[in-house]
């Protein structure tokens, strides 16, 4: 609901954090029975459990097909085994099940929220097994499925800010994998085809692929069964290939769009860092203190604060498997884009060039060790962690570790780290708004 | 299933016992009025603590909307002890996270923070309740991003420039109608001295509700809040008028071109709420009307008309009852492509036609019960949401308590309570439909410059 940290939740949802206070959080792990890697976290407090599978089948793996990723994933909940989607609908909700499936840039997922009443559970996860293993992709729902999703990436174009987000990552990533919006382009959704989703299924939603976390009120033999019981009958299959690095761009580059808006937006970054980057407690902290900490962060200062020229201004660092963006973003009237711009990366420059201060670093180490407790606050937020721990192989005790690794951040780290990746002289930046287009994005 | 954005679906009750040991809260009450809500949450180390005052849009008249939020966004903007800027430095050096939101009918502050902080929270905010410094060079650069938000929310977002014009058309003379960031000329006219005075007025002890969550135990978080809110002087509040809406007398009906990508439908029916219902029932057999609609992807609307049907390619019903003043029961949706949004009013319409003819099933009006009951359970995985439930409860007017009856009231809703509040109040004579027609979004050309901004809530 807060929507200055929901513009900000983009950023933090994989920055994975960690505590002493909780008393570390141990991670259970092991290999389910059709080869499927399986993690495991028990609670306490509600009865509730939190169950997420997650297939290596982001829209990195679309290919040329662009938005297949995004489909497929959207598709699997509206037929499976001898259930179409009303019937599922009735059956998850029937019990107070919640159950959704998405994509991101490196993963497809389901996710499953459902009370631990084993006559609920069961229903619920009977359900999700079918959606996952012996999903129909009948063409009527198929068809249904790809207009609508047609019709939000139509929405897509009414919207600045998002917009400049597609135009952002084409420019940054070029022809890799990572450059096309997650949920694909309109001329490239209009071609895919029922088997194009049947196919990209079968290739992915794999054992050999998959993982499941369990997070909830249920016992180890219990999240044992959990898991082999929805992944039942899945093809064991085989690990995809692994995406390609991701290239620096060789020199800036700006691209302006013309929109008939009040306002332009603006992102200005590069590709940078992996997650388990060995850089990354380095370039974390010091992004904390430059663009990741709300309005005491020194862009948000400059723009913000001392000059009332946007309502949110921020920096953040996103890693993905490959190296995911380093993005700065704001949006302000046109008029003053261009003075905007120039102190967002003259903040930037004077950041990379002085490092931060003693006093900058002291504060900001306060407040991610002082804030760690509020990460593994919620069930909800304990899943999510052990997800990303599981998905990008992070090790088991992460948590654990975290807040002395973030101690253990100097200036002079964060300085080496930022000058090693972020070199201003190569900024890639996008401005959708008002103005003279000198070149439209595509 | 893909969705598109939609109006935050609703809730869900039911047919089975679930086992989770009730939340406890504590009320206690300081002899200069200030009201405190805590309640426990011993699963993590963490306390999120909100101050809730009694002021918001719709204390607003004519000419100074956008009062309540701009205020809100000076609050950090420093006082006598702190300058601008130390509140939040002050938080985040506790490593707490902090904002603040302004509704119709609220204006309330937060922190998160490991519960051993919890009294860096209370000396700031006590603070803040009394000692404001509304610094004039502070307030021209806040004033000026107050505008760039209005930009981002409303002006640049064909959707939110429907809800806005919806409001003002839907409401004639009630404060609703009009938007919680203020009208654009109201908001460039906002001054030091408005803010001032405002504040004076409503920002007192005995005008707001201090509520905790989390690890806490209530007898000491009562008494750190004595020490330090305690010493604050109440102020004599200014009568709130009832400025309650005239009855509508016939449909309204309104277009808003503007340049978009797709059309899009909003209907509204004025309805009670909680708050000064004449018959308690009626607000939670709308509840359950608008979760027979709307309750998820086997609720009527999903299931005949985005998947059945196939009209919509997205659509929502929503209604919330826990507001100060009868409010809107909301329909919208958004049509495939190829039908018109006359075609889906019709099919939305024989929708709610249907809840009036025919009793609901039993067998639905279970699903929709499970998913309230479900939901209650998953709430409280929220400590955040578990406080702003108290806190909304109680500011509108209606006691905490009511957040703990809901699964009950609702539970007991009949079909024919259903059919009955159908026929009474979702009728033509009630309902205001808003149409969005695009315009064609033209390749470079400059846009007008400041236009108008939107309801809802807002946050700093």
């Amino acid at each position: 609901m807060s929507a200055k940290s929901l513009m900000r939740i983009f950023g933090l949802a994989l920055l994975l954090a960690a505590s002493q206070v909780l008393a570390g959080p141990k991670i259970q792990h092991w290999t389910g029975a059709n080869g499927s890697r399986v993690y495991f976290l028990p609670t306490e407090g509600l009865p509730l459990v939190d169950v997420r599978v997650v297939f290596d089948a982001g829209s990195a793996r679309d290919g040329q097909q662009f938005g297949v990723a995004t489909l497929t994933a959207g598709v699997l909940d509206t037929g499976a085994g001898s259930w179409n989607a009303d019937a599922i609908a009735q059956r998850l909700e029937g019990v107070g099940a919640r159950l959704s499936t998405g994509v991101s840039r490196d993963s497809a997922f389901l996710t499953l929220r459902s009370l631990t009443e084993p006559k609920l559970l069961d229903v619920a996860l009977s359900t999700a097994h079918e959606i996952l293993v012996n999903p129909t992709f009948n063409p009527a729902d198929f068809e249904r499925e790809k207009k609508n999703l047609l019709v939000g990436l139509k929405q897509r174009e009414e919207s600045p800010a998002d917009l400049a987000g597609i135009a952002f990552f084409r420019t940054m990533y070029g022809d890799h994998p990572y450059a096309h919006p997650k949920d694909g382009d309109i001329d490239t959704v209009e071609k895919l085809t029922r088997d194009d989703l049947e196919r990209f299924y079968r290739q992915y939603y794999v054992a050999a692929n998959a993982l499941v976390v369990i997070v909830g009120d249920v016992d180890r033999a219990k999240a044992q069964s959990i898991a082999d019981g929805l992944l039942a009958g899945m093809a064991a299959g085989g690990a995809p290939p692994a995406i390609p690095e991701v290239p620096q761009p060789a020199s800036a580059n700006s691209v302006k769009k013309a929109f008939p808006s009040a306002q332009t937006h603006i992102y200005s970054g590069l590709p940078g860092m992996k997650t388990g980057d060995p850089d990354y407690f380095p370039l974390y902290v010091g992004n904390h203190i430059l663009g990741g900490s709300g309005l005491v962060s020194k862009i948000s200062d400059e723009v913000r604060e001392k000059r009332g020229l946007s309502y949110s201004a921020y920096s953040y660092f996103y890693p993905y498997r490959q190296l995911g963006p380093f993005m700065m973003g704001l949006q302000t009237k046109n008029e003053t884009a261009a003075e905007a711009l120039k102190v967002l990366q003259k903040t930037l420059g004077d950041f990379i060039a002085k490092g931060p201060t003693d006093k900058e670093l002291t504060a900001s180490k306060q407040n991610i060790t002082g804030g760690f407790p509020m990460r593994l606050d919620s069930n909800q937020k304990l899943a999510e962690q052990v997800a990303s721990i599981a998905f990008y192989g992070l090790p088991l005790d992460y948590l654990d570790t975290f807040v002395q690794k973030v101690e253990a951040v100097t200036t002079a780290d964060i300085q080496r780290a930022f000058k090693a990746r972020i070199d201003p002289a190569r900024l890639q930046t996008v401005m959708v708004g008002a103005g003279d287009a000198d070149k439209p994005a595509r | 299933m893909l969705t598109l954005r939609r109006l935050g679906c609703l809730m869900l009750a039911a047919p089975f016992a679930v086992q989770a040991a009730p939340p406890k809260v504590s009320e206690f009450k300081l002899d200069n009025g200030l009201k405190i809500l805590v309640q426990e949450d011993h699963r993590a180390p963490v306390a999120v603590s909100q101050v809730w005052y009694k002021v918001g849009a719709s204390y607003e008249h004519d000419g100074i909307t956008g009062l309540s939020h701009m205020l809100e966004h000076m609050m950090f903007k420093g006082t006598e002890k702190h300058p601008p800027g130390e509140f939040s430095r002050i938080i985040s050096a506790n490593g707490g996270s902090e904002n603040a939101f302004t509704g119709q009918d609220y204006t309330a502050y937060f922190q998160t923070l490991e519960k051993s902080r919890l009294k860096v929270s209370f000396e700031l905010e006590a603070d803040r309740m009394r000692n404001l410094k509304i610094l004039p060079a502070e307030f021209d650069k806040e004033h000026q991003v107050v505008l760039e938000e209005r930009r981002l929310r409303t002006d640049d977002q064909p959707r939110a420039k429907l809800a806005e014009q919806f409001d003002a058309l839907a409401y004639s003379n009630g404060p609703y109608k009009n938007p919680v960031i203020g009208w654009p000329d109201d908001v460039a006219g906002l001054t030091v001295a408005d803010l001032t005075e405002w504040y004076r007025q409503w920002y007192a002890p005995n005008n707001a509700t201090l509520v905790v969550v989390g690890d806490v135990d209530p007898q000491e978080v009562y008494q750190l809040a004595r020490k330090f809110f305690g010493p604050l002087k109440p102020s004599v509040l200014p009568p709130v008028k009832p400025r309650s809406e005239i009855e509508q007398l016939g449909i309204r009906r309104m277009i808003v071109r503007v340049p978009a990508k797709l059309p899009y439908l909003a209907m509204g029916y004025k309805v009670p709420v909680l708050k000064g219902a004449a018959e308690e029932w009626e607000p939670y057999a709308l509840e359950v009307a608008a979760g027979i609609l709307d309750g998820g992807n086997s609720a009527r609307l999903e299931s005949r008309l985005v998947r059945g049907q196939q009209i919509a390619a997205a659509v929502g019903a929503g209604y919330d009852l826990y507001s100060r003043l009868p409010s809107l029961f909301m329909i919208e949706g958004t049509p495939v492509q190829g039908k018109t949004l006359q075609f889906l009013e019709k099919a939305l319409l024989a929708e709610v036609r249907k809840i009036q003819d025919e009793p609901v099933a039993q067998e639905e009006l279970d699903r929709v019960k499970a998913q309230v009951l479900a939901s209650k359970v998953y709430e409280r995985d929220s400590i955040f949401y578990q406080a702003m439930q108290l806190g909304t409860a109680e500011t509108v007017g209606l006691s905490w308590k009511t957040v703990e009856e809901y699964v009950d009231k609702v539970n007991a809703v009949t079909p024919e309570q259903i059919q009955k509040v159908a026929r009474k109040y979702l009728v033509e004579d009630y309902l205001s439909v808003g149409y969005l027609e695009p315009l064609p979004i033209p390749e470079g050309t400059v846009a007008p410059e400041d236009r108008a901004p939107q309801g809802g809530q807002h946050v700093r």
